[in-house]
């Protein structure tokens, strides 16, 4: 049952197909939000948006711009289900995940409607899977009101140094706090644990800042747990911005390149812990 | 009843430490069954191992340079031992850079397989390493439990796919589901298929071959000759038996085959010019 024969015929009757030559483009990416296993995906013509949500605080988006598919057609402006986002995974990498170079599993994925399941098509070395993975009715996503207008404070950083600093800190700490200032410490992560409280400042002008955009001194505290999620979409990317806005909700967005050198991005929202006195 | 023999070449050293480790991944005891010109490692299905049977074949002359051995009578030249051979593993795999090794049964506290190995030195005194492995020997009444399996009556016999994409799909599949539908027919073709309340996935294999079993299926023209190419034979198996299976694998196979007798019985057989495994993974309904 070669990919090419499906593809034809069945065209028609699909709202959404989408296909790629390495189905690890769209597996790398959905890995760095899986922290629970409902995402809801919502296509349109742009592409292809997957959200994933905890408890209403936390909500991490990839984002797929159409043309990173080889194919990428839609039949409606906009398309939604809700599938289990750790199955989906497990059918993406069906072969294994190879990362041998040359050796890359081909995706072809589809939708016929409210109703159906979503259907994977997968071929590595000419042997064929068929997944057929049940959706749900989409639920809606939080709106989190981030908008960029609000924003008071903002950085980008090379990953690298954040990787550092998380990989360092102290996760017996309840919460990170992060202080954003147009003076000392300009960007500092702090963690109050059982071994004694640290922080770890960033320079403005250090060579990993590429911005360094804040207008008022802001400290807010996040819940760890909450956060720790992300550090699987900060281990893919190459660079990430940080900002905060007037209320204090954190955005994280994080720029990944994937195996073929394009770029898409992934983007955590979290609420703050609690209000700290601004000083 | 005795038994010793002695392995010299680092090469069958190795090949016999991979056979056992293989074995040691599939049960956790099995029955040694040792006569003048083989070893045979048995595993009869029992309930309580889930049904599983295997029935591994090694010519004693391709690994062992001395091989003597005195079975129980004269007529039954035969021992049977039950063995851990995880334990054979590990001693074997301390082994690996031996000058020259011993297998022999001993009795000691209780009845052992004595593996003395000569270690190479750089002065002149020779070391030896001695693991004493214990065992059980089978009395001759229980014997008749260790028989070859009969080929069974199978539907369909196809090749299998590189084991290597094999486990890689079993792995995934374990993590949805934990039964798994193996189907074949004889145009090579095989599917592995799960389903669930969340997902359906099939894994379609084409062009595998199908093994001639020439002289059985010509004979009496059995149900392969009068089979309609394009129809499944399937059994319905326990994902983790299938897994073990493919997980142990340390024997490069050069024919992997699988026979399937209709919702009866999955048959893998692995052959590796003079070890044959043969692993047998009952359908559940």
């Amino acid at each position: 049952m070669p990919l090419s024969t499906q593809s034809q015929g069945d065209a028609e009757q699909y709202v959404l197909v989408a296909s790629l030559d390495n189905a690890r483009n769209l597996s790398n990416i959905l890995k760095a939000i899986t922290f629970k296993d409902h995402a809801i995906f919502s296509a349109t013509p742009n592409g292809l948006k997957v959200t994933v949500e905890d408890s209403k605080c936390l909500q991490a988006n990839a984002f797929i711009q159409a043309e990173i598919f080889q194919e990428f057609t839609i039949r409606d402006d906009s398309v939604g289900f809700q599938v289990n986002l750790t199955v989906l995974l497990d059918c993406l990498n069906i072969f294994g995940g190879s990362t041998v170079p040359g050796v890359s599993t081909a995706l072809r994925m589809c939708y016929k409607g409210y109703g159906y399941p979503l259907t994977l098509f997968l071929e590595e070395g000419g042997v064929v899977t068929v997944c057929k993975i049940n959706t749900q009715e989409p639920e809606e996503p939080v709106d989190f009101e981030f908008c960029s207008t609000n924003v008071t404070n903002k950085v980008i950083l090379l990953s690298e140094s954040l990787k550092e600093a998380f990989s360092e800190l102290d996760m017996t700490s309840e919460v990170l706090q992060i202080t954003m200032s147009p003076s000392q410490p300009y960007f500092r992560l702090s963690t109050f644990g059982n071994s004694g409280n640290a922080h770890y400042d960033y320079p403005k002008d250090s060579d990993m800042m590429e911005l360094f955009r804040c207008t008022k001194t802001q400290t807010n505290r996040y819940k760890m747990s909450l956060l720790k999620p992300s550090t699987k979409a900060l281990a893919l990317s190459c660079k990430v911005s940080v900002r905060t806005d007037s209320r204090g909700f954190l955005s994280l967005q994080y720029l990944v390149r994937n195996d073929d050198g394009q770029i898409c991005f992934v983007e955590y929202f979290c609420c703050p812990d609690e209000e700290v006195e601004e000083q | 009843m005795k038994f010793r023999g002695k392995i010299l070449d680092i090469a069958c050293l190795n090949h016999f430490t991979r056979v056992i480790t293989t074995i040691s991944k599939l049960t956790k005891t099995c029955v040694l069954r040792l006569t003048p010109d083989n070893l045979f490692f048995v595993l009869s299905g029992k309930v309580a191992n889930g049904g599983v049977s295997m029935w591994c074949e090694l010519s004693q002359a391709n690994f062992f340079d001395e091989y003597q051995m005195e079975g129980v009578s004269p007529e039954d030249n035969e021992i049977c031992l039950e063995v851990t051979p995880e334990n054979l593993s590990r001693a074997l795999k301390t082994l690996q850079n031996a000058k020259a090794v011993k297998v022999k049964l001993t009795k000691k506290h209780c009845p052992c397989l004595t593996i003395a190995a000569e270690l190479p030195t750089l002065s002149s005194i020779n070391r030896v390493v001695t693991h004493d492995v214990p065992v059980d020997v089978i009395p001759r009444r229980l014997w008749n439990e260790f028989k070859e399996p009969s080929m069974p009556d199978f539907d369909v016999s196809i090749y299998l796919p590189p084991l290597k994409t094999l486990k890689n799909i079993v792995d995934r599949m374990k993590n949805l589901s934990n039964f798994l539908v193996m189907e074949a027919n004889l145009s090579g073709e095989m599917n592995l298929k799960i389903e669930t309340d969340l997902v359906s996935v099939t894994t379609h294999f084409k062009d595998l071959g199908n093994p001639p079993w020439g002289d059985e299926a010509s004979q009496d023209g059995g149900p392969s000759q009068s089979r309609d190419p394009e129809d499944m034979a399937q059994a319905r198996v326990d994902i983790r038996k299938l897994q073990q299976f493919l997980m142990g694998q340390q024997v490069n196979p050069s024919k992997a085959m699988c026979n399937i007798v209709h919702e009866r019985v999955v048959h893998l057989i692995l052959l590796h010019e003079d070890v044959s495994l043969q692993y047998f993974i009952p359908a559940v309904a």
